[in-house]
């Protein structure tokens, strides 16, 4: 008995797809007919989604469908040609192509954009839903739930069902419609909601569900756009940590103002450009031209810093207003012999291909790679910098000096020299801020004075030395610039926030990490 | 002794200069529109300059937003200037300045009421400046904050001021600002008449200006003042109160430096928002530099031989300007921190 009841449904299951292929081909001999007999043909093969049609009505739509006068068809196969029903190769000798009107056109785009729902290429599944998300019909919908069942990839299913919902709310079946109109409510999309909104009009009835949908979708894309703000706020706060970190040192630590900051940063982006250049001639070092310019723009900056140090600036030390015009001058310099070296206009340094595209993360929230890159670059350099400052010998020494110059010199270390190192790390940290900055921003001469304020202002918000402070200086600068901008715009919000650490300090003249004194003066 | 000279000299030779613009074009004697036009412009600069001269050399607040006075003073007498364009304008509204109309206004923004009244305008070129001076400086100064500090303030100041009025719904022209001005005081602006009561204006604010600085340096006052440049916290603890003093004197510069920027519109014909650009206020400092700080007469004669070096530079060499104003940056703090003066005075022992 239950091997009968097995053999019967094993004679079914064989059967199924004999019945597909029997329809497919019985579909065939219309295209042999006139312009109706086609374009119904055309229709039955779409409606089918059977793979093995889709290669024939690209043929036919390309006119290189061919029919012998006995009514075989003929497909281009290879250098030959092939019989459309056997597969096997024909002869063309009296055959004559397949012609098109208007109305078979038309059907064959709605056949072929039904059937590339079962192409073997996921980008052209992906466009296929799309179209048939803007052309529904209630006739699409067996189509895509055959091929929503079959489909792997997360993301053309989501236009599937997309497409899906929006054919059923076109199609008269109402319960499939309420269905529908709760699984827009869940996909959160601003297509979805556009949806609903023209659904709204057509079905009165089902106002209620549709407004609740509608409500579910607009608090995704509420906290969605909370999402992506907070994003480009760190992505803006690294940039400024990156540009202030290298203040933190010179400023923060040595309490040497150095306005030409903002010129090392440029240079950093420059060199970035010049190694990409550079790299430019040998094919297999061309994605590796970002993580080279790294050590690259460093050292450049840092050999530039030690320069200025040991050249001009320790002549001024304990003269904090002179030293600060004196390195405005210095910028002045470094910006134009690079204006006249490299010519006034940007310079393009390329993102390599790992760092390009955007990257989309649960929930919906597109973040670009390179800027989330640099969110991490920022912070391996804040690791560095607090790695540097306290694990090393380097760091030890450097703190000596700047807590009592005069014993840390007679327990023997050389002050001068650690002056020199230290200024040149944090011009050195300059140099880094520039590859980061040559990914996002223009690659100009005067690239760096539109970050010098705004790293001071991180500087001075967050504690005058204290890397704690200018990471939280950093990122709540950046954060809060990114939150007002939708509501004042971004020159509104900077001025904004110019403001609030204008009166921030008046609560907090040390900044938030103040180092604690008891100096009248300091 | 003479110095005195000197700078009677000085002051004779730009006191005549309208005189011999004058005379025929082929004396020999002649001063062309060009030297008289710039030669005006210098002075205002000059005022300007001896504005952060009583703040920096006398007081130590080393201010990088006098720049934003100086353009604010501006831009309140170019309001001015714009309405008194009238039916001139390319649109003919007879109030709407045009690029309000280009913009889409109906009617007048409530800040621009009153500046069609020249008194009121003047007032409001010293009065905007001091007003804001008093209030960056009130907070500034209660919270001791000194030094650099000040002036990387001072420094966002003017760059805030910047962004906020390159934006096209600030109603002050955005990034074209004012310019095509017809006529002041009814005389029209480009006749050698106005070119040279404008001169002369700015020569009597100048004098005036140099000796009201004088004054307040030699007073009492100005005596405090370079003790708290010295020693804040040993002026403080003797008794004085260091805000108020600051604040005064900050004030009074930031009025003088806007009373230099509303003659200095007229004179140039146009107003735009890159004048509050931070590198223009921080080159208005060096001109203090070179010419020798705690001087008052070192800043007039910074700012005009900065100021002659760079209309000389940028005509024969424009790629070297920018190089010699950053020599002249580093060059005057490291070998010559007592500006030109210091060089004078030394010569002279």
């Amino acid at each position: 008995m239950t091997a009968l009841i097995l053999r019967i449904a094993l004679l079914l299951l064989l059967a199924l797809p004999a019945r597909a292929q029997d329809a497919f081909i019985a579909a065939l001999p219309g295209l042999a007919g006139g312009f109706s007999d086609i374009a119904a043909s055309v229709d039955r093969l779409g409606a089918l989604g059977d793979p093995r049609a889709l290669p024939l009505l690209r043929a036919l739509q390309e006119g290189k469908l061919q029919k012998t006068p006995d009514g075989r068809l003929l497909l281009p196969e290879g250098a030959g040609t092939a019989d459309a029903v056997t597969g096997q190769p024909a002869d063309v000798a009296g055959a004559e192509a397949v012609r098109l009107n208007n109305r078979v056109r038309q059907a064959l785009r709605g056949a072929l954009g039904r059937l590339q729902l079962v192409s073997p290429d996921p980008a052209q599944r992906g466009a296929a839903a799309e179209a048939i998300f803007r052309g529904r019909s209630a006739e699409d919908v067996p189509l895509l739930q055959a091929a929503i069942a079959r489909e792997q990839i997360p993301a053309v299913r989501a236009k599937m069902e997309l497409a899906l919902a929006a054919a059923q709310l076109v199609a008269p079946d109402e319960a499939a419609k309420r269905d529908a109109i709760a699984r827009l409510g869940a996909a959160g999309s601003v297509e979805a909601r556009a949806l609903l909104i023209e659904a709204r009009t057509a079905n009165p009835s089902l106002a209620a569900a549709i407004d609740v949908s509608i409500a579910t979708i607009e608090k995704q894309l509420q906290i969605r756009r909370m999402a992506e703000t907070l994003f480009q706020g760190l992505s803006l706060g690294s940039v400024l940590l990156l540009a202030a970190l290298g203040l933190a040192v010179t400023f923060g630590v040595m309490g040497v103002i150095n306005m030409a900051h903002g010129e090392f940063v440029m240079l950093g982006a420059y060199a970035t450009f010049v190694v990409q250049e550079l790299c430019r001639g040998t094919s297999w070092l061309v994605p590796w031209a970002l993580p080279l310019a790294v050590p690259a723009a460093f050292l450049v900056t840092a050999a530039a810093g030690a320069l200025l140090e040991r050249g001009l600036i320790r002549h001024l030390y304990g003269r904090p207003l002179e030293t600060l015009l004196m390195t405005f001058g210095v910028g002045m310099i470094l910006q134009q012999a690079v204006r006249v070296a490299f010519g006034a206009q940007n310079r393009e340094v390329l993102s390599p291909s790992w760092m390009q595209g955007t990257l989309t993360l649960p929930g919906g929230v597109a973040v670009t790679q390179n800027r989330l890159w640099i969110i991490f670059f920022g912070l391996a350099v804040l690791a560095m910098v607090f790695a540097a400052i306290r694990l090393t010998r380097f760091g030890l020494e450097m703190r000596a000096v700047v807590q009592n110059r005069r014993i840390a010199a007679t327990m023997g270390i050389r002050t001068g020299r650690v002056d020199a190192m230290t200024f040149a790390f944090g011009s050195g940290l300059a140099g880094l801020a520039g590859v980061a900055l040559s990914q996002i921003d223009n690659v100009s001469p005067n690239l760096g004075t539109g970050y010098i304020i705004d790293s001071f202002m991180v500087v001075v918000f967050g504690g005058v030395g204290s890397l704690a402070g200018t990471l939280v200086g950093a990122l709540t600068l950046g954060v809060v610039n990114k939150m007002l901008e939708p509501w004042a715009g971004a020159v509104l919000a900077k001025v904004f926030v110019l403001v609030a650490i204008m009166l921030f300090i008046q609560r907090r003249p040390k900044g938030i990490f103040a180092l604690k004194g008891r100096a009248a003066e300091s | 002794m003479t110095l005195r000279f000197v700078l009677l000299g000085a002051l004779l030779v730009l006191a005549v200069m309208p005189a011999l613009n004058r005379l025929p074009a082929d004396s020999a004697l002649h001063v062309s529109d060009f030297l008289i036009s710039i030669t005006g412009k210098w002075i205002t600069y000059a005022i300007l300059a001896l504005a952060i001269d009583l703040a920096w050399g006398y007081a130590g607040i080393l201010s990088l937003g006098h720049g934003a006075f100086f353009t604010l003073g501006g831009y309140a007498i170019g309001m001015h200037l714009m309405r008194l364009i009238g039916t001139r304008g390319v649109y003919g509204h007879p109030t709407l300045p045009d690029f309000m109309v280009f913009l889409g206004y109906k009617e007048l923004p409530w800040y621009w009421l009153g500046f069609d009244s020249f008194p009121y305008a003047l007032f409001m070129a010293m009065a905007v400046p001091g007003l804001l001076a008093l209030v960056v400086g009130y907070l500034a100064f209660r919270s001791r904050i000194t030094g650099v500090y000040l002036s990387i303030i001072t420094q966002a100041m003017t760059y805030a001021l910047m962004l906020a009025f390159f934006r096209n719904d600030m109603g002050f022209g955005g990034n074209n600002g004012f310019t095509d001005f017809k006529e002041l005081l009814g005389m029209s602006l480009n006749t050698a008449n106005a070119r040279a009561v404008l001169f002369y204006a700015s020569l009597v604010l100048l004098v005036v200006a140099f000796f009201l600085c004088t004054r307040v340096a030699q007073s009492k006052l100005g005596r405090v003042l370079v003790a708290i440049r010295d020693a804040e916290s040993r002026v403080r603890f003797l008794g004085y109160d260091v805000t108020q003093h600051k604040l005064f004197v900050f004030v009074l510069s930031a009025v003088l430096a806007g009373l230099a920027g509303a003659l200095y519109v007229p004179q140039v014909g146009i107003i735009n928002p890159g004048e509050f650009s931070p590198g223009n206020s921080i080159e208005a400092v060096i001109w203090v530099a070179v010419g020798g700080r705690g001087t008052l007469v070192g800043a007039v004669l910074g700012a005009f031989s900065v100021n002659a070096l760079k209309t000389w530079l940028t005509t024969v060499a424009p790629d070297l300007w920018l190089f010699a104003l950053g020599g002249l940056f580093v060059a005057v703090t490291l070998f010559l921190p007592r500006g030109l003066i210091g060089l004078f005075s030394k010569a002279k022992s």
